[in-house]
């Protein structure tokens, strides 16, 4: 840090005053795994690390990501070979479906003109940091799902340029429905946890309520139209052993 | 503070049949804000001008080594690269110039394909050390290798020694990088495998002519030739030229 200081903005920290803003650093919560094999809801697919979820509550530790993905990266891989190798026959896939995803993946490419993607990026970041940002208010939350909607049609004619080779703007152009939904699924989650609690604060809620929300995770799932749906599910009380490891202030969800 | 209108003459282009590079200078100006890097100008770039603008970067932070291009000139990392400072060099009213590695093979605008020194990498025998992993060594004798351990394999000195980038010696010759690799492995205190008849065989010690412009550029400020390639042209001599050394070795008295 020392040194990105003195090099990029000329400041030695050890001696001036640096500029300290908050940034997205971490997403907690995830695609849900089992925890014995990190296997999702869909058979044979695998999730670990920071895509994953289950390890880190409301807030993670600083420094435990990396021990994260080392260990639940270890057993989804052991998990995903022995399934891969059970597997005798693929499942065959409709010739409709492959056409369907590769004209999805070349659609921006095929357009002669639209938005840049990364006006539409750039908007996405600014809007999900002003109203989904640090400190949330359901009014703020509300309109911010608005906002993505618009964003959304916005992101399907976007232009990224032209050439398949190493083409930033095609890949820009590919990534932004992931990260419209990646913020839906907070913007939605956050509307709905009417409490504070870790890395989310709610200022028409500002304190923990451990006998309701700290009893819950919520769980985001696509229904039968293909719309994004918010259900919220409890989960088994600490064993005992490990609840003694525990300081007081940590068990008060389990009172 | 805002820097004014600034023109950026970059490389726009793919490879012919041959492989060659082929394509042309295209000029871009954009407006600069305070305290803008050389990566920050290509993103501006992009999301004004030219969203397919091939470029690669990853940490914005001098630490991942993918951003590595010629900027007027002089290889560079773009990220750890201030405009303020580009801007000084660059003459009154002229373009900020800025080409991909020129002695990499062109994959598109500013990426270059540099799969070769991951194979260079494996043709080096790893570290090889006591078979109980609890290693102990002094302080000492970690710093010494502490240095070479600062390599972000940003291929910077690679592209500036005359050896690869005017005689192509990549069979031949391992190249700054691979020498730092060595150098950490052969003053490894613990490391039990000597690799000097390789470093002066394979990898072809001898066609480095200690022009130390690989120093100059490494961004990691490590002294490449004076700590690295002399110590290990040394051994060599020892080993292979040291008449005293070569009678022991004959007596029996040396390995
Ligand atoms: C600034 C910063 C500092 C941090 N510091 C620490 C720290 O000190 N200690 C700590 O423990 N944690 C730290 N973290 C968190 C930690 O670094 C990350 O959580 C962790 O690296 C995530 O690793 P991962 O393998 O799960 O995911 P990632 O490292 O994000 O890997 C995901 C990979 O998937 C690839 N990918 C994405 N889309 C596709 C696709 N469609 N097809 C194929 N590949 C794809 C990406 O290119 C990427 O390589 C920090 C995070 C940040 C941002
Ligand atoms: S010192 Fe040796 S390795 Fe470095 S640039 Fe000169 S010839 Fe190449
Ligand atoms: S030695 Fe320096 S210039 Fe060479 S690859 Fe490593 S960091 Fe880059
Ligand atoms: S982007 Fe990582 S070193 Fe420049």
């Amino acid at each position: 840090m020392y040194h990105q200081f003195k090099e990029l903005a000329a400041v030695d920290i050890t001696k001036e005053a640096m500029e300290v803003g908050p940034t997205a650093h971490y997403v907690m919560g995830g695609v849900k795994v089992n925890f014995d094999t990190q296997e999702t809801c869909i058979e044979g697919l695998f999730a670990a690390g920071e895509a994953a979820t289950g390890l880190h509550g409301a807030n993670r530790l600083g420094g435990n990501s990396l021990s994260d993905l080392i260990v639940f990266g270890k057993i989804a891989g052991e998990h995903a070979a022995s399934s891969a190798k059970e597997i005798e026959q693929f499942k065959e896939i409709p010739e409709s479906e492959i056409k369907e995803i590769i004209k999805d993946t070349l659609a921006p490419l095929s357009r002669d003109e639209g938005e840049n993607p990364a006006a539409v990026v750039s908007d996405l970041r600014k809007m999900m940091q002003d109203k989904v940002g640090i400190i949330r208010t359901k009014s703020l939350l509300e309109e911010a799902l608005t906002d993505l909607d618009n964003l959304e049609d916005r992101s399907r004619v976007v232009f990224g340029g032209s050439g398949k080779t190493y083409n930033p703007g095609w890949h820009q152009s590919l990534e932004i429905g992931a990260m419209i939904d990646v913020s839906r699924m907070c913007t939605l989650a956050a509307l709905r946890r009417e409490e504070s609690r870790g890395g989310h604060t709610r200022e028409d809620f500002p304190v923990p309520d451990h006998s309701h929300w700290g009893k819950v995770n919520s769980v985001i799932s696509m229904n039968d139209v293909g719309e994004m749906e918010i259900g919220f599910v409890t989960y088994p009380p600490i064993p005992s052993d490990l609840k003694e490891l525990l300081d007081s202030e940590d068990l008060q969800e389990e009172e | 503070m805002i820097l004014g209108a600034v023109t950026f003459s970059v490389f726009r282009g793919v490879p012919d049949q041959d492989g060659d590079p082929f394509g042309k200078m295209v000029d871009y100006t954009i407006e600069l804000d305070e305290g803008m890097v050389v990566l920050d100008a290509i993103h501006s770039i992009q999301a004004e001008f030219a969203p397919d603008l091939a470029c690669r970067w990853n940490c914005k932070a001098g630490k991942c080594g993918s951003c590595s291009a010629e900027v007027n000139g002089k290889s560079r990392l773009m990220c750890m690269t201030r405009m303020d400072e580009i801007l000084e060099e660059t003459p009154e009213g002229g373009a900020v110039v800025i080409k991909p590695m020129q002695t990499f093979p062109l994959v598109r605008d500013l990426v270059t394909d540099t799969s070769w020194a991951y194979k260079t990498d494996r043709r080096i025998s790893p570290l090889s050390g006591p078979e109980d992993t609890d290693w102990v060594f002094s302080q000492q004798e970690a710093d010494r290798v502490q240095e070479f351990r600062s390599c972000i394999e940003c291929m910077l000195c690679v592209n500036t020694c005359h050896v690869m980038r005017e005689h192509q010696k990549f069979d031949e010759f391992a190249g700054p990088r691979f020498f730092v690799r060595l150098a950490s492995l052969e003053m490894h205190p613990l490391d039990e495998k000597s690799r000097i008849p390789e470093i002066k065989d394979d990898f072809g010690i001898g066609y480095c002519n200690i022009t130390k412009c690989c120093t100059e550029v490494c961004p990691a400020g490590i002294n490449i030739t004076d700590n690295a390639i002399i110590p290990l042209k040394e051994r060599v001599v020892t080993e292979f030229y040291d008449p005293i050394a070569m009678i022991g070795k004959k007596l029996g008295l040396r390995s």
